[in-house]
C-alpha cells in the first residue's frame, strides 16, 4: 500500500517577512491550476483582512494542490502555511510537524534575514528537508551568487543549484514543483497501525460545527468511524472527511496515513479540538499518543470593555463567535467603577490581543477600550491563602500579602553576533537573568535568558526587532514562577482612582513607570474647565503627580448676523466630542488616553 | 411688536483673509443691481411686520452701496412697514471706503450709527490682516462722521492677531478713547476653515490658547478703564450706547434677514437666503429662495444666547418666557461653575464672569442641557 503514499508531498514555506512567501504560494496554486486565474485573489492563503493587511498569518492554512511532474507522474501537494509571529510559536510547531519538508524563501538581493535563519532552525530541529529557493532574481539588485554562498556557508545546505525565481513574474516556479518533488520526501506511516492525526488547526463552521485540519501519521480516518481526542477524552462519528481545496473543501472516502485533510464530526467548539492533540479511533485507541502536545494557555490578561456601555451584549456575542474559532481566547465578566461592564480577556501575547481587538472592532462593528495588560501572580497571604490575581483591581491589600510571585519564562534569542550587546543592555533593562550564549556558527548566536514574563508582553519584541534591525528572533517558554517584589500602582484623576489604570508592577520599576504614566495621560487628557491633577500612587502614597491646566480659552468670540442655528450647531458638535470621551466623575477622558498607556514600554 | 431689519451686502473691495461672511469684489453694474434686488424684496416681504424698530446692514462692506443706495434701500423700507420714531440704523464701514459725502448722505437718509473695521491701531498690523485702510483713516472717518451729526459710532478692534502685545491694545482702546466713539466690538481673532489665513496656517503665528486668553482679559481691563463698559462676549458701550440691533440676537427677538445668506428669526422659525448672489440676483421674487431652518427661540437657544451678555440670566424672564424651565437643575448645574469662579449666581440672576466668557462654550454645553 505504501504507493499510495509515494506521490504526496507534505510541505511548508519559511520566509523572513517580505521576501516573497505568499506571492510564492500564490504563484505555486495558480501554476498547478488550483485556482483559476479569474478566482485568484492576491495572497489566497491569507484571508483574513487583518493577516492581508499586515502581511502576516495569524492562523495556520492548508490546501491540497494536484501537480502533473516531469516524470509523468501525478502528485498531490500539501501546502501548509504557518504563522509568523512568537505569540503563534507553538502553533507554527505543530504546522512543522505535519510536513515532511520545507521551502526556504530567500530574497536575492537581501539575502539571509533574521527570521530566514530562525525559521530554518525550527524546520531542521523538526527534522523537515530544507529545500533553497533564490527570489526576487527580477530586482536590479539581485545577486543569486552571493547569496547562494551565503546560505550555504551560514546555514549550511547546499543552495548553488537553488532555483533561481522571481515569485512575482512567474519566472521558474515550475523548477520549485520539480523540486518538491525531488527533494522532499513522501511521508511514513502505517496504514494498518490505528488511527494517529495531528491536529494542526481548526474553525468553526456555523453549518457544520468545527473543521478539524489533521495530518493523519498513522491509519485511516473515514466518515461513521468513532473518533477521541487523546488529551480531552471527547468521542464524536465522524460525519465528512476530504481535502483542502484552494476555496471549498472536497469530501473524499477517506483519509489515510501521510495525507493532509479535513474532519467533520459535529464537534460544537474548537475547545475540544485543540491544536497539536492527537484523533485517534475510539474503537481501536493508539498505544501512545503523538509527542509534541501542549495545553495552549493565555498568558496575558486585559480588561475589554465597549466604549458604549449599551454595547455590552454586543460585545460578549462577538467574544462566544471569536473563541467559536480560537480556542486561546478566554474571557469572563467584570466591571470596573471607570469604564462599566467588560470582560477580562487572556491572550496568547500582546500581537494576540491586538489582533482580537482589531477583529472586534472590525468584524463586529464594535469601538472598545481596553485596559493594561497583565499576567498572572500567585499571592500568598498573611493568613496562607493562596491566591491568583490577573487584574489589578482583585490586588490585595499589601498588609495582607505574605509574599508574591511572578510567573518568568525561558527565553532563546537567535541573533547575529553584531547585536549581542544590544540584546544584553534590552535584557537587563527588563530584569532577565544570563544563562548562556550558545555559537551556532562564527556569525550566528543564540542567547539564553530568564525573563519576567511581565517584562515581555509589553513590547518586548518590538524593542528586540529595533534594537537588532529585525535580525533577531525570539521564542520564549513558560518556566514557573519566582518570587517577586510587586506593587500596584494607582492612578488618581483629581483625587480618585481610576481602576481601569491601574497595573501591577515589580517594586524597582514602580516610580519611572509612574512618572512615565502620569506624563503620559497628560498628553493624552485635554485641558478641560477645570484643573485635573493625575496622581500616581502606591497604597495611599503619591509617588509622581502632572497637571492638566484648565482650558483657558474655548469660545465663540463672534456672534452676529443672526446666524444662531450655525452656532448651535458648532457647539453641539463640541457636546458629542465630549460624549465620545469617558466622565471619570469630572473629568472626561478621550479613549487614546487609555490605549496610550498601553505602549509605555520603550520611550 | 417691532422687529430687526437686516440688509446684508455681499460686496467689498478686497476680500480679507481671515474673513469667511459671505461677500466678493463686485463685477461691474452689480452693486445697482443689487439695490434693486434689495428693493423688490422688501416690496414682497411674505411676513407680516408690525414694525421695524433697527436697521441693520452688514456685510460684506455695505458702504460699497453708497450713501444713495442706501437711501433708497431705506426709503423702500419705509414703504414696505413703519420704521418706529427713533429707530437705531446702522451701516458698517470700512474707514477706507466710507468717503464723507457717503456719510453725509447715509445721515441725511436716517442713519444714525455707523461701525467701522479699525481692526488695530499699529499700520504694522493692519497690513498683515490684508486690511486697506491706515490708522489714521479710521481718525478721518470717525471725524467726518461726527462733524455730519451720526450720534452713535462703533469700532472694531481684533484681538490674539498674529504678533500681539499688551501695548497694541493700550494704542487701540485709548485711539478709541481719543477719538470719542461710545462703542467698541472687540473679538478674538478665529480662523475659519477655508479662509487664506487657514490655508496658510496662520494660526501659528497666532498666540496660544494661554496667551490669547491673557490677551483678551487685558483689553477687557483697558476698555473698562477707559470707561467701556462690556455688555457682551466681544461688546463694549460708554453711558449704555450698546447695539440694540445686535441686542435682538441675543435676547432671541424677531429679526427679518434680507440678502444672499442672510438669516431671519420670525413667526417662531429660523430662515436664510443661500450663499448665491447670482440666484438672489436673478430671482423674480428673492422669498422663493429662503430655506427654512427650524424652529428656534427654545430653551437651549435663548440660555445660549443670554449667557453671552454680562446681565445674564434672570430667573424671573426665564420663568416667565419659559415656565417649563426646571430652575434648580440650572442651578444645579451652575454651581461647580461658580465654585471654579467662572460664573456668579444670586436670588436673580446667573452671568457669567469675564473668565467664564473666555471658556463659555462648555459653560453653555452643560447648562444650555436642561
Amino acid at each position: 500500500m505504501s504507493d499510495r503514499r509515494k506521490n504526496i508531498r507534505n510541505f511548508c514555506i519559511i520566509a523572513h517577512i517580505d521576501h516573497g512567501k505568499s506571492t510564492l504560494a500564490d504563484r505555486i496554486l495558480e501554476q498547478t491550476s488550483t485556482v483559476s486565474l479569474r478566482d485568484m485573489e492576491d495572497q489566497i492563503l491569507d484571508n483574513m483582512d487583518i493577516e492581508r493587511e499586515r502581511g502576516i498569518t495569524i492562523k495556520a492554512r492548508a490546501v491540497q494542490l494536484t501537480y502533473k511532474a516531469d516524470d509523468g507522474e501525478t502528485y498531490s501537494f500539501n501546502l501548509i502555511d504557518t504563522p509568523g509571529h512568537v505569540d503563534f510559536n507553538y502553533e507554527v510547531s505543530r504546522s512543522l510537524a505535519a510536513c515532511e519538508g520545507a521551502v526556504l524563501v530567500v530574497d536575492a538581493s537581501q539575502g539571509i534575514e533574521a527570521q530566514t535563519l530562525a525559521n530554518t532552525y525550527l524546520a531542521i530541529e523538526h527534522d523537515l528537508e530544507v529545500t533553497p529557493v533564490l527570489n526576487k532574481i527580477d530586482l536590479p539588485a539581485a545577486d543569486p551568487e552571493r547569496v547562494a554562498h551565503e546560505v550555504e556557508d551560514i546555514i549550511g545546505i547546499p543552495c548553488m543549484d537553488a532555483p533561481r525565481i522571481s515569485a512575482k513574474t512567474g519566472i521558474n516556479i515550475h523548477e520549485v514543483l520539480e523540486r518538491i518533488v525531488t527533494d522532499i520526501p513522501s511521508p511514513k506511516g502505517e496504514e494498518d497501525a490505528p488511527l494517529k492525526a495531528l491536529i494542526f488547526d481548526s474553525y468553526y463552521d456555523s453549518y457544520r460545527g468545527v473543521i478539524v485540519y489533521v495530518r493523519v501519521m498513522d491509519g485511516v480516518v473515514k466518515p461513521g468511524m468513532t473518533i477521541r481526542m487523546m488529551s480531552s477524552g471527547a468521542e464524536f462519528t465522524v460525519v465528512e472527511t476530504g481535502f483542502l481545496g484552494a476555496t471549498t473543501l472536497v469530501p473524499q472516502k477517506e483519509l489515510f496515513a501521510g495525507q493532509v485533510g479535513y474532519i467533520a464530526a459535529s464537534i460544537k467548539s474548537v475547545k475540544d479540538t485543540k491544536v497539536g492533540d492527537t484523533v485517534t479511533d475510539a474503537t481501536r485507541p493508539a498505544q501512545e499518543p503523538l509527542p509534541g502536545y501542549r495545553e495552549v494557555k493565555p498568558m496575558v490578561f486585559s480588561g475589554v470593555y465597549p466604549a458604549d456601555g449599551a454595547k455590552y451584549p454586543d460585545l460578549r456575542d462577538a467574544l462566544e463567535k471569536l473563541q467559536l474559532n480560537d480556542a486561546s481566547l478566554s474571557f469572563q465578566p467584570e466591571t470596573s467603577v471607570a469604564l462599566g461592564f467588560g470582560f477580562r480577556c487572556g491572550f496568547l501575547g500582546l500581537l494576540h490581543m491586538e489582533i482580537i481587538q482589531e477583529r472586534l472592532e472590525r468584524e463586529y462593528n464594535l469601538d472598545l477600550i481596553t485596559t493594561a495588560p497583565s499576567v498572572e501572580y500567585n499571592i500568598t497571604l498573611t493568613n496562607g491563602e493562596k491566591i491568583t490575581i490577573d487584574n489589578p483591581t482583585n490586588y490585595p491589600d499589601p498588609a495582607l500579602i505574605q509574599s508574591a510571585e511572578e510567573p518568568f519564562v525561558k527565553a532563546s534569542i537567535f541573533t547575529p553576533s553584531a547585536y549581542i550587546g544590544n540584546i544584553m543592555e534590552l535584557c537587563q533593562e527588563r530584569r532577565g537573568i544570563y544563562l548562556d550564549t550558545k555559537y551556532l556558527d562564527t556569525d550566528r548566536v543564540e542567547l539564553h535568558y530568564e525573563l519576567p514574563l511581565n517584562e515581555i508582553v509589553y513590547d518586548f519584541f518590538d524593542s528586540l526587532k529595533s534594537r537588532t534591525k529585525g535580525y533577531a528572533s525570539f521564542d520564549y517558554e513558560l518556566d514557573g514562577y519566582r518570587p517577586s517584589k510587586l506593587v500596584k500602582l494607582d492612578i488618581l484623576l483629581n483625587g480618585d482612582i481610576v481602576d481601569a489604570l491601574s497595573f501591577i508592577v515589580f517594586a524597582d520599576s514602580a516610580y519611572p513607570r509612574a512618572r512615565r504614566m502620569a506624563e503620559r495621560l497628560k498628553e493624552h487628557i485635554p485641558r478641560q474647565m477645570f484643573e485635573v491633577p493625575i496622581q500616581a500612587a502606591i497604597g495611599g502614597k503619591i509617588i509622581a503627580r502632572e497637571t492638566v491646566k484648565a482650558m483657558r480659552k474655548d469660545v465663540l468670540a463672534k456672534c452676529y448676523g443672526g446666524d444662531i442655528t450655525r452656532k448651535k450647531k458648532l457647539l453641539e458638535k463640541q457636546k458629542e466630542g465630549k460624549k465620545r470621551m469617558r466622565q471619570l466623575g469630572t473629568v472626561s477622558v478621550p479613549q487614546e488616553a487609555f490605549m496610550a498607556v498601553l505602549k509605555l514600554g520603550d520611550d | 411688536m417691532p422687529i430687526g431689519l437686516y440688509i446684508h451686502v455681499p460686496f467689498c473691495q478686497r476680500k480679507c483673509p481671515y474673513c469667511d461672511f459671505y461677500s466678493a469684489v463686485p463685477a461691474q453694474g452689480q452693486q445697482e443691481l443689487y439695490t434693486r434686488a434689495v428693493l423688490e424684496s422688501l416690496r414682497q416681504v411674505p411676513f407680516f411686520v408690525d414694525s421695524v424698530d433697527t436697521i441693520y446692514f452688514g456685510g460684506g462692506t455695505p458702504s460699497l452701496l453708497g450713501g444713495g443706495g442706501i437711501a433708497r434701500i431705506l426709503d423702500g423700507a419705509s414703504k414696505s412697514f413703519p420704521i418706529l420714531p427713533g429707530a437705531e440704523i446702522t451701516v458698517e464701514c470700512n474707514p477706507h471706503s466710507a468717503l464723507k459725502e457717503e456719510i453725509k448722505l447715509m445721515r441725511s437718509a436716517g442713519v444714525n450709527r455707523l461701525s467701522f473695521g479699525m481692526q488695530s491701531a499699529s499700520d504694522e498690523h493692519l497690513k498683515l490682516l490684508g486690511r486697506l485702510h491706515t490708522v489714521a483713516e479710521v481718525s478721518s472717518a470717525v471725524t467726518a462722521a461726527q462733524q455730519a451729526g451720526v450720534e452713535h459710532i462703533s469700532l472694531d478692534l481684533m484681538l490674539a492677531t498674529p504678533g500681539q502685545e499688551f501695548s497694541h491694545i493700550d494704542a487701540a482702546v485709548s485711539l478709541c478713547s481719543r477719538l470719542g466713539v461710545e462703542h467698541v466690538s472687540s473679538y478674538l481673532l478665529k480662523i475659519e476653515e477655508g479662509t487664506p489665513f487657514s490655508k496658510n496656517n496662520t494660526a501659528a503665528l497666532c498666540p496660544d490658547e494661554d496667551r490669547q486668553a491673557d490677551l483678551y482679559q487685558y483689553a477687557v481691563k483697558a476698555l473698562e478703564s477707559a470707561g467701556y463698559q462690556q455688555y457682551e462676549i466681544s461688546n463694549f458701550s460708554r453711558n449704555g450706547h450698546i447695539s440694540r440691533h445686535n441686542m435682538k440676537y441675543w435676547d432671541c427677538q424677531p429679526y427679518l434677514g434680507i440678502g444672499p445668506s442672510a438669516h431671519s428669526f420670525i413667526d417662531g422659525r429660523r430662515r436664510y437666503f443661500p450663499r448665491d448672489l447670482a440666484g438672489f440676483l436673478a430671482a423674480a421674487n428673492p422669498w422663493d429662495l429662503l430655506q427654512d431652518d427650524g424652529t428656534g427661540g427654545d430653551l437651549s437657544e435663548y440660555l445660549m444666547l443670554r449667557l453671552r451678555l454680562c446681565e445674564g440670566i434672570s430667573f424671573k424672564t426665564l420663568s416667565k418666557r419659559y415656565p417649563q424651565s426646571d430652575l434648580q437643575l440650572l442651578r444645579k448645574k451652575a454651581r461647580p461653575f461658580e465654585k471654579a469662579g467662572l460664573l456668579t449666581m444670586d436670588d436673580e440672576r446667573i452671568r457669567l464672569t469675564v473668565d467664564g466668557f473666555l471658556v463659555s462654550n462648555g459653560i453653555i454645553c452643560e447648562l444650555a442641557d436642561v
